[in-house]
């Protein structure tokens, strides 16, 4: 002990590290009383910002930059027993800092934090926001199989639709003029290098400025913020009622970030990451890329609104949550903190999170994507397997019907359910349809014989609902 | 910080005399050159290194063989798969393009590219039906190319082709993005 003391002692006074940290670490804070377990999201964010830094260098160890390789090396990374917890724990916490980002920024946003003199905080929170939502959808890209290079494809063409540089800026991410050799290292690099130093550098600043500006109380409805006065309020409150931020709150934050930080790593061992698709060979046509889960609300968004609006949210929608962030802290910088007295803060956070919940829901579903794996239909729900009908169940399959079209809980939900076909139309009703052809169903006019059409007929009219049977099924993706 | 430093870092800036002392001209003088220097620094480095970064690498154009004519029966449409123009060593599988290539007569051919004209999502040919499917968002193609239904607005994109001794060549060219 004497030896230990005494080394600490002498490194103490070389570098007189208690002198100029012990003040940060015991600066006062605000006592939170019953809010006090909400501002636990800022630092878990981090501590788990800290896990991706330490699990993304022991991936990026063994992990192959190089379009033809870096497939073979996940599988190899994926194939030992470390390297595999190691790519969940990675996987998770991209997931945990994603949504304990959202909660914080949720926090931060209801309890109005943002207001003077923190506006800097939020826009620095808002940075961190935006290039967390980058790395997210970065690493995707980087689990370089089927999925993620056609992420990398499909990235290209939604940014193609920005005005006047969606050319370029299309095929600057692909970094030429095709997705191939490049494209890959292009997202590396911005992966674990471009990205992660920008969120050095402004969680730097972030943490900067939690000290400088303090943190902020929890807000009383009926006590405004004045930029005027309220530093002076602020300290004069600090030094009457704060705690020292270590231990009394620190411990709140540590123990909250080993919560997720077990939680993380259990999910990590006994889940695991997505398991690889197909290799990343554009010439393997079967391909139906998603996003992963922190996407899938915003692809199902874009899948769902009318098409005429879907160049301006591509580009818009972004642009104006972006705007929303920056100018909150201008126009709103003072006055009332507490949500009560800004219900409307409230109001837009459950609008939000309604919106993205429906829209999530929509993606797991994904009406909109035809069901090109369906199986034909057994004898079991077309009832014969000889004659007209059994024939025309063929037809239904081969003739793509079924991928779009729902018959007994087989096929896709795009097109209306078929299953009662025969009860709702009637034969020369579903004629015209199969020739007219409608907004989202292809006219079938000079695609089908006549012989074809016949058989097809007597199978849809031969569809009714029978009395047990047919509940609709929507078989999740 | 706590509030104490930000005043004592008040103090120790007023003891710094400021531009406008009487040896003020020296003063901001050497501002000067110290920021020029710097930003004389950073220009070096910086300019090289965005335009690497934001240069792009074009690729010729050049035509690739297909196959024999004679492989590619009249009134069908199958993938076939040719090299970049100019792939990195490194590229492995992705230097491959797809396309989807239609005999249409004895002397007619077209070549489609995969990419959905929606968002880029693969189409995939459905013989039996004449029509490409995106999986996507469900867009429809005709044989020839034309939207049949869905999401997208504009026909599949072709390449260019020619015959040339019997063999079918395309010609390669950067994924369709719309500008």
């Amino acid at each position: 002990m004497g030896v230990l003391r005494r080394t600490w002692a002498w490194i103490d006074d070389v570098t007189g590290l208690s002198a100029s940290l012990g003040p940060i670490l015991t600066h006062l804070v605000p006592r939170a009383q019953k809010t006090r377990w909400l501002y636990v999201f800022g630092s878990a964010t981090l501590a788990v910002f800290i896990v991706q830094v330490g699990t993304g260098i022991a991936l990026s160890s063994a992990y192959v930059t190089g379009s033809g390789q870096a497939y073979d090396s996940l599988l190899f990374i994926s194939r030992s027993r470390v390297g595999s917890v190691i790519r969940g724990i990675h996987y998770f916490g991209a997931s945990a800092m994603i949504v304990l980002i959202g909660i914080h920024a949720i926090r931060t946003y209801l309890m109005a934090s943002y207001k003077h003199p923190r506006q800097v905080n939020w826009l620095t929170g808002a940075a961190l926001l935006m290039f967390t939502i980058l790395m997210a959808f970065t690493g995707q890209l980087l689990r370089w199989d089927q999925g993620g290079f056609w992420t990398a494809v499909v990235a290209a063409e939604q940014a193609g639709k920005t005005p006047f540089i969606g050319h370029w800026l299309g095929h600057f991410l692909l970094a030429g003029d095709t997705a191939g050799g490049a494209t890959l290292s292009r997202f590396f690099a911005a992966h674990v290098f471009f990205i992660p130093a920008f969120i050095f550098a402004f969680l730097g600043f972030h943490l900067y400025l939690v000290l400088h500006n303090g943190i902020s109380e929890p807000p009383k409805a009926g006590r405004p913020v004045d930029p005027r006065t309220y530093r002076t309020w602020y300290h004069a409150m600090l030094k009457k009622d704060g705690v020292p931020f270590w231990p009394d709150a620190a411990w709140r934050d540590l123990f909250f970030a080993m919560l997720i930080v077990i939680l993380v790593v259990m999910l990590g061992i006994f889940v695991g990451a997505p398991a690889l698709g197909k290799p990343p060979d554009p010439t393997i046509i079967q391909a139906s890329p998603r996003p992963d889960w922190y996407f899938l609300w915003y692809f199902a968004l874009l899948s769902m609104i009318p098409k005429w609006m879907e160049n301006f949210v591509i580009v818009g929608g972004p642009a104006v949550f972006g705007l929303f962030l920056i100018l909150l802290p201008f126009f709103g910088g003072k006055g009332e903190r507490s949500p009560l007295r800004r219900p409307w803060s409230i109001l837009i956070v459950a609008f939000i999170v309604t919106i993205i919940g429906y829209y999530w829901h929509m993606g797991v579903l994904a009406p909109w994507s035809p069901r090109m794996d369906a199986p034909p239909l057994p004898p079991a729900v077309v009832g014969v397997t000889t004659g007209s009908v059994a024939d025309g169940a063929r037809v239904f399959h081969q003739k793509g019907c079924e991928y779009c079209h729902l018959v007994s809980g087989y096929g896709g939900i795009r097109g209306p359910d078929l299953s009662d076909a025969g009860d709702r139309m009637t034969r020369a009703e579903i004629a015209t349809r199969i020739f007219s052809g409608a907004q989202n169903m292809p006219s079938y006019t000079g695609n089908m014989s006549p012989q074809d059409l016949t058989v097809l007929l007597d199978f849809l009219e031969s569809r009714h609902l029978k009395p047990p049977a047919a509940t609709k099924r929507f078989p999740p993706r | 910080m706590p509030v104490e430093t930000q005043e004592t870092a008040g103090r120790a800036d007023e003891a710094v005399p400021s531009g406008l002392t009487p040896d003020g001209t020296r003063r901001s003088f050497l501002t000067a050159v110290g920021i020029a220097c710097g930003a004389l620094a950073t220009a070096l480095v910086a300019v090289p290194s965005a335009y690497f970064l934001l240069g792009l690498r074009e690729s010729p154009r050049v035509w690739r063989p297909l196959g024999k004519v004679d492989d590619f029966k009249v009134g069908t449409t199958v993938e076939v798969a040719f090299a970049d123009p100019s792939p990195l060593p490194w590229a492995g599988v992705t230097a491959q393009t797809a396309a989807w290539l239609r005999r249409e007569s004895e002397t007619a051919f077209k070549a489609f590219a995969v990419n959905c004209t929606h968002l880029g999502c693969p189409v995939r040919w459905l013989p039996e039906a004449d029509l490409f499917m995106c999986p996507c968002h469900g867009g429809v193609f005709y044989g020839d190319g034309r939207v049949a239904s869905g999401p997208p607005d504009r026909p599949l994109i072709t390449y260019p082709l020619r015959v040339r001794d019997g063999i079918v060549e395309i010609e390669t060219s950067p994924l369709p993005i719309a500008g």
